[in-house]
């Protein structure tokens, strides 16, 4: 009775090393701007708003465009942009505004990052769908 | 070093992450994205441990910056919600926002009152 699907390996390796690439991203994007706890966490907003956008893109160019190449939604969606984006780190900081006594920029922030994304990946998918002149 | 914890960190969230929901999809067969918010519940739950405790800064970075960002993720959450009202659930398109914000903030904070319960 086999176990492993065939080419299992591949698509995890791809999702490790796209996971390993993003994260290094948004490490770089959060060093480089960082934050006081009670302040906006622009990098992290930046960083899930952004990969939000882009996954609106991927999936369209994959679907429409590349539905045969089995590597990169692995190694671009589920990797480099799982890994780039973060929930825990959004929900986290939304936590750590409220305990150090900006109630509003958390809950401004938890709007802002949900909406944000929201708007980021249907006007990714939109806009790209509408490029190649693809009917969802 | 900080960029080998961050990258080896991811390099095992990552595919946890997509392994974890794969179980999930052939358990549950649901169109609710149950594995995401799995991964993301239980991320948050994680790093609020770890900003709890504190954690050293190099444990911070492998765990919370590597693997629990990777572990966790905005763009499939996004993704998946845009699928669902776009194929006309939704009520599973607001349950998954609604449902990921609250349970996900709740983790965090569990965690975090978990760490300072032990120390």
């Amino acid at each position: 009775m086999p176990t492993a699907r065939p080419h299992a390996g591949p698509v995890v390796a791809a999702v490790s090393a796209g996971g390993a690439l993003g994260a290094l991203a948004r490490h770089a994007i959060a060093t480089a701007w960082p934050h006081r706890p009670d302040a906006f966490p622009w990098a992290t907003w930046t960083v899930n708003v952004s990969g939000c956008l882009l996954i609106g893109v991927l999936m369209a160019l994959v679907t429409h465009r590349w539905p045969d190449r089995r590597l990169i939604r692995p190694f671009l969606g589920v990797g480099l942009l799982g890994g780039y984006t973060t929930f825990s780190t959004s929900v986290v900081d939304v936590q750590q505004a409220v305990a150090h006594g900006a109630p509003l920029i958390a809950l401004g922030y938890l709007g802002a990052t949900v909406g944000g994304a929201l708007l980021a990946v249907w006007l990714g998918a939109a806009v790209t769908e509408s490029a190649l002149g693809a009917r969802r | 070093m900080t960029v080998l914890l961050v990258a080896l960190g991811a390099a095992v969230g990552a595919p946890l992450r997509y392994l974890t929901d794969l179980a999930v999809r052939r358990r549950l067969r649901s169109a609710f994205p149950w594995g995401t918010l799995a991964v993301n519940v239980a991320g948050s739950l994680m790093l609020g441990l770890l900003v709890g405790l504190p954690a050293p800064s190099a444990v911070a970075t492998l765990v919370g910056t590597g693997f629990c960002g990777a572990l966790t993720t905005y763009s499939t959450f996004g993704y998946e919600t845009l699928r669902l009202a776009r194929a006309g659930l939704r009520r599973h398109a607001v349950a998954n926002v609604l449902g990921s914000v609250l349970a996900g903030l709740a983790a965090a904070y569990l965690g975090i009152l978990l760490a300072q319960a032990v120390t």
